[in-house]
């Protein structure tokens, strides 16, 4: 896949020497039109955009994506409506690559090769399913990477060696790893030279996979992991739009307010 | 889809650890494959370990009272007419309910690991007080994630796990009840799992889960197959085994010794929560037909809309209010060895009161839906016909639901 978007989205970031900046937000949250509108103008700032299709039984995701995901889903999102969220946005930019990011049931339910090909019709460039780990993906993952989707694979803290090994093989042109034994959007309990160390080590293990850093990334943390292929920030979004509904603030402003905050502490 | 025999169910999956190749397995996020798979080896070494055995024994039969009595309910059977009825009156047990079992092996387990803390999900209070007095018992500290719900219509089992010193962390996220208490405690284990361990209260969850578990339950069949042996001189031609399921640890435990033995034998029924008569919500996957899902790291029937989005589900018995039930009874459906239904709020109801009319024992909401079932099929049943129905917790929980729906008590 070496013309993924996702990997010329890392390309462009090493090209100005910096690091690339992943957002996560919620489609539906707090509305369809919203979040759409969240996403057109946060991408004016964000390398590459995840867009999370909510789910209301999340087993991994802290309070702040919980409180998004609820909302979306009261809010009357449908898994098509994240689809046409998607095709909409990728006309109004269609270099900037998506992710989609869920749990497997929601694929489950509609078709894993359904589900492909809507993505694929839709212009996702990647996914992330969160309790679908590796090896039980392998077959999912390789049908994504028939369809020119990048599957994108997680380690963490836990992963073993052994399984890094074989997790960084198999990958397409990005690797999460998640920073620290946490939920989504816990407080940072690794100092980022831990965090970073074990990133070198993932990243000497094949150095032309982008790795990405993830979990208890905010405005405070952001500097001190700066040097990694890239940095996911989901939690610390979520929350400017609660705190916007609860406020009857502006989301599409406020959200944007804090992503260009987070692209310039990034230089 | 078959069933092996001479192998126990719980090891009866594949590589990946799917029952029947679509039940099962273990939909976890990265951060627990490691915990997972370390939990599965010592388990997979504890089980054959004659040591771990024997301590198990000892504290089944020392600390839980094993076994627990299989008695004739005379006047039940004789007001019913037809099939007589029996109990496995497991609500024996030390605290109450079937849960100690499984709570003492993952304590023992814990301790086996080294690891200091211990944290459970829990429904009734049941699964939630035995995990509290197991880990007193041996000195582990506890924390028990309960829904908001439940906590407060479950005071009894809620002020004992108090009292064992755990700490319980209210769940206030959707429907506040078992459902979220167990997606809570496995965030909590992403969080702490380097330090932590986590006891699922059913057979549910990943597969390792399912399989401690249902091993741990198992002791109930083996000793009613022994007490049947010497009622009876040898196992009668016609038996029926009623159990409640919620999640299914109990129905697994009362039935793994007669899985092998042919189902007009042995037939084995499991009675899901089929929740107010009134309402469309209810909490029976399996006989109300719900599609296959991934709820709490496993595929299973789950209740669930058309999106994949879990529904509320709703039952007058917290501990069978749960969307989504263990693999192995969706693998005991699918091969038609096990036949499921449901009772309602309301027939569960009138089961206790007839139950505790007629006899001296105290079943709780749930295995009093399997004693609905008992009532309704035993008068056209012939006499020789042994419905026991596992009467595997107590009461004294219900209290208050008790006073408000019947009135006294």
């Amino acid at each position: 896949m070496t013309n993924s978007l996702i990997g010329q989205a890392f390309k462009n970031a090493k090209n100005e020497k910096r690091t690339a900046l992943l957002t996560y937000t919620v489609a539906g949250d707090n509305t369809k039109k919203k979040s759409l509108e969240i996403l057109k103008s946060i991408s004016k700032y964000a390398d590459i955009c995840e867009l999370g299709f909510p789910h209301n039984t999340p087993i991994a995701d802290g309070g702040q994506i919980q409180t998004s995901a609820y909302r979306a889903i009261k809010n009357g999102i449908k898994i098509n409506d994240v689809f046409s969220i998607t095709s909409k946005f990728k006309k109004f930019k269609k270099n900037k690559p998506i992710i989609l990011m869920g749990y497997y049931n929601m694929i489950f339910q509609y078709g894993n090769d359904k589900f492909i090909d809507k993505c694929k019709k839709s212009k996702v460039d990647g996914l992330i399913v969160v309790d679908l780990p590796y090896p039980e993906n392998k077959t999912f993952a390789s049908r994504c990477k028939k369809k020119g989707i990048n599957f994108i694979q997680l380690v963490s803290p836990t992963t073993s060696k052994k399984r890094l090994k074989q997790i960084i093989k198999d990958s397409h042109d990005m690797v999460y790893y998640i920073s620290m034994l946490s939920t989504t959007g816990g407080k940072l309990k690794e100092s980022p030279k831990r965090i970073l160390e074990k990133y070198y080590k993932i990243k000497a293990l094949n150095k032309s996979k982008n790795v990405v850093i993830g979990f208890g990334i905010t405005e405070k943390t952001i500097k001190s992991l700066n040097k990694a292929d890239g940095l996911v920030v989901g939690s610390a979004i979520c929350r400017v739009i609660t705190n916007s509904v609860n406020k009857r603030q502006n989301t599409v402003t406020n959200v944007t307010n804090i992503v260009r905050r987070l692209k310039k502490k990034m230089k | 889809m078959k069933l092996k025999k001479n192998i126990p169910l719980i090891d009866q999956h594949d590589k990946y650890g799917f029952w029947g190749g679509k039940f099962g397995g273990s939909f976890i996020p990265e951060t627990l494959k490691k915990p997972v798979e370390d939990l599965t080896k010592e388990f997979q070494k504890l089980r054959k370990n004659k040591k771990f055995i024997n301590k198990r024994n000892f504290y089944f039969k020392n600390y839980i009272g094993s076994p627990t009595s299989f008695v004739k309910l005379e006047n039940l059977s004789k007001h019913l007419g037809g099939a007589q009825i029996w109990a496995k009156v497991v609500s024996e047990a030390n605290g109450g309910a079937h849960k100690i079992y499984n709570a003492t092996v993952h304590a023992l387990i814990c301790k086996a690991m080294g690891k200091k803390y211990i944290v459970g999900d829990t429904g009734a209070g049941y699964a939630g007080k035995m995990l509290s007095m197991a880990a007193k018992k041996f000195g582990l500290k506890c924390k028990i994630f309960m829904g908001a719900k439940d906590i407060k219509r479950q005071k009894p089992n809620c002020d004992a796990m108090k009292k064992n010193g755990a700490e319980i962390v209210p769940v206030y996220s959707g429907s506040q009840t078992l459902v979220d208490a167990v997606s809570e405690c496995m965030r909590y284990w992403v969080s702490n799992c380097d330090n932590t361990h986590m006891a699922v209260g059913s057979t549910v969850g990943p597969n390792i889960f399912v399989k401690i578990c249902g091993w741990s339950t198992s002791q109930i069949s083996r000793e009613l197959k022994v007490q049947i042996k010497k009622k009876f001189k040898k196992i009668p031609k016609k038996i029926k085994l009623i159990n409640c399921v919620g999640g299914g640890s109990s129905a697994y435990g009362f039935w793994s010794e007669f899985i092998d033995y042919n189902k007009n034998q042995i037939e084995l029924i499991g009675v899901e929560a089929g929740g107010p008569k009134k309402s469309k919500l209810h909490a029976a996957p399996l006989s109300r037909n719900a599609k296959i899902g991934i709820l709490h790291g496993a595929a299973s029937y789950v209740c669930q809309n058309q999106e994949g989005q879990i529904k509320e589900t709703e039952s007058i018995s917290a501990g069978l209010d749960y969307p989504g039930v263990s693999p192995i009874h969706c693998f005991l459906k699918d091969t038609k060895r096990a036949r499921y239904t449901y009772a309602t709020d309301e027939d569960a109801l009138n089961a206790y009161k007839m139950v505790t009319k007629f006899e001296k024992i105290n079943p709780s909401l749930e295995p009093c839906h399997a004693f609905a079932e008992a009532i309704k099929i035993a008068p056209k049943l012939s006499r020789d016909t042994i419905i026991i129905v596992n009467s595997c917790g107590d009461a004294k929980k219900d209290r208050d639901i008790l006073k408000q729906r019947l009135g006294k008590k």
